[in-house]
C-alpha cells in the first residue's frame, strides 16, 4: 500500500471501488468488470471446451477427470432439483458456476496488485489508475445474469403453461377470491421480481463487502497482512458458496416456472 | 450503484457463453461421462453374472458327483449280488455234482458188490460141493444134486 501518505483511508478505498469507465450516464460501459468477465468466461470456455473436443468414454486424462468432476457436480445438483425434460437448464448451471466461481476468485487477487502492475508497465499515476478486478462485485454484472435467469423464468412460463396458464398463477393464488386478484396481482408480481432482485444483490452484496473489507485491512498498516490472509481464508467459504447458491437458485426458479399448479 | 450499458453487455456475453456451452461443451462431456458410466454398469452387470453362473456350475457339478456316486453305490451293489448269485449257483452246481458223483459212486460199489456177492456165493457153492464131497469122500453127482446145491446157495 503506497497510497497511504497522500491519501487518507476514506480516498483511498473511493478511489479503489470505482470503475474503469468509458462513455457518460446509462451510456458508460465498466471496462474493468466486464472485461474482466468475459476474459473469465472465455477462460472457463476455452478449458471446458478442450475436454469437451477429446473427451473419451474410456480412461480420462487428468484434466478431463477435473472437468467431469465439475460436470457430474452440476449435473447431479439439476438432477436433484429439476425433474423435468430441459436442454438448457444443465449447461446454464454449469455455465453460471464456473462463471461466477472464476469472477469471485478474483476477490483473492490482492486489491493493489493490478493498479501497482499497471504503473510499474505503462508508467501511468496511481492516482489515474481505475481497476476493480472483481466483476461480480460490479451490480451491472450481476444483475444481467440474474436479468438472464428472469428472462429464461418468464418464457419457460409462458411456455409451459401458456400465456393464460402464466396469468392465471399470477392472479389466482394466493387467494381465490375473484375480487382478491387484483391484490394477488400485486403480490405475485413482487414475489416474482424478487427473484431476480434478490439473485444479483445477495451475490454483488457478498462480493462487494468483501472487496472492501480487504480494501479496509489494506489500510491498518503493517498489520494487514495476517487479516488479510484470514480474511482471504473466510473466502474460501465464501466464495464457492456464492456461486453455488447462485446456481441452485436458478435451478430452483426455472423448476418452478416449469411447475403446473 | 450506477446501472449503465456494462449490464447489457454482461447479459449478452451470458447468453453467448451459455448457448455456447450448450451447443459445444456440455454434450460430449455429459455423453462421455454417461457411455463410461453405462459401460461400467455392464462390466459390474457381467461380473454379476459371472459369479452366479459359477455358482450355478459349481451346483451342478455337485449335483452331478452325488449322482455319479450315487450310481457307482449301486454299480457296486449290483455287483455283489451278481457276484452272490454265482457263488450260490456255482455251490449249488458242486453240490449237485458232488450228490451226482455220489450216487455214481453208491451205484458202482452197489454193483460191485452184488458182484462180489455173487462170486462168493458161487465160491462158497463150489467149495461146500468140495467140502460135502471130501465128507462123503465120493462125488457127488453135481447135476443128481442141484436143488439142494441151489437152495444152498440160496440161502447164502
Amino acid at each position: 500500500m503506497s497510497s497511504g501518505a497522500e491519501l487518507t483511508s476514506q480516498e483511498y478505498i473511493t478511489h479503489h471501488l470505482a470503475n474503469l469507465k468509458v462513455g457518460d450516464g446509462f451510456m458508460a460501459v465498466h471496462l474493468d468488470s466486464l472485461g474482466w468477465s468475459v476474459f473469465l468466461g472465455l477462460v472457463f470456455l476455452t478449458i471446458f471446451r478442450s475436454v469437451a473436443k477429446k473427451a473419451t468414454p474410456g480412461v480420462p486424462g487428468k484434466l478431463q477427470c477435473a472437468v467431469e468432476m465439475v460436470v457430474g457436480f452440476v449435473d447431479d445438483s439439476v438432477k436433484s432439483t429439476f425433474h423435468g425434460k430441459n436442454e438448457l437448464i444443465a449447461p446454464l448451471s454449469l455455465t453460471i458456476f464456473v462463471w461466477v466461481l472464476l469472477m469471485n476468485s478474483m476477490d483473492w487477487v490482492p486489491v493493489d496488485l493490478l493498479p501497482h502492475l499497471i504503473h510499474w508497465t505503462t508508467g501511468m499515476e496511481l492516482g489515474d489508475i481505475y481497476m476493480k478486478p472483481v466483476p461480480t462485485a460490479d451490480p451491472n454484472i450481476t444483475f444481467g445474469l440474474a436479468l438472464g435467469v428472469f428472462i429464461l423464468i418468464i418464457f419457460y412460463s409462458i411456455k409451459v403453461k401458456g400465456v393464460g396458464g402464466f396469468m392465471k398463477e399470477l392472479t389466482t393464488q394466493p387467494f381465490g377470491h375473484w375480487s382478491l386478484y387484483p391484490v394477488n396481482f400485486i403480490l405475485e408480481t413482487v414475489t416474482m421480481l424478487a427473484r431476480p432482485l434478490s439473485l444479483a444483490l445477495r451475490l454483488f452484496g457478498n462480493l462487494y463487502a468483501g472487496e472492501l473489507i480487504f480494501l479496509l485491512i489494506a489500510t491498518i498498516g503493517l498489520f494487514q497482512l495476517p487479516v488479510h490472509f484470514l480474511w482471504a481464508a473466510f473466502h474460501l467459504l465464501v466464495i464457492p458458496l456464492q456461486a453455488f447458491i447462485f446456481m441452485m437458485l436458478t435451478i430452483v426458479y426455472l423448476s418452478l416456472a416449469h411447475e403446473d399448479h | 450503484m450506477d446501472i449503465n450499458m456494462t449490464l447489457v453487455g454482461q447479459l449478452i456475453a451470458f447468453v453467448v457463453f451459455v448457448i455456447f456451452c450448450m451447443k459445444y461443451v456440455w454434450p460430449p462431456i455429459i455423453g462421455a461421462i454417461e457411455e463410461r458410466q453405462a459401460t461400467i454398469a455392464d462390466g459390474l452387470a457381467a461380473s454379476d453374472r459371472a459369479a452366479k453362473d459359477l455358482e450355478l456350475a459349481q451346483e451342478k457339478a455337485k449335483a452331478q458327483l452325488k449322482e455319479a456316486k450315487v450310481q457307482a453305490a449301486s454299480i457296486v451293489d449290483a455287483a455283489k449280488k451278481h457276484e452272490a448269485k454265482i457263488v450260490d449257483e456255482a455251490a449249488g452246481k458242486a453240490q449237485a455234482e458232488k450228490e451226482r458223483i455220489l450216487a455214481t459212486g453208491h451205484a458202482e460199489i452197489e454193483t460191485e458188490r452184488n458182484r462180489a456177492r455173487e462170486e462168493l456165493r458161487k465160491e462158497v457153492a463150489i467149495l461146500a460141493v468140495a467140502g460135502a464131497e471130501k465128507i462123503l469122500e465120493r462125488t457127488i453127482d453135481a447135476a443128481a444134486h442141484s436143488d439142494i446145491l441151489d437152495k444152498l446157495v440160496a440161502e447164502l
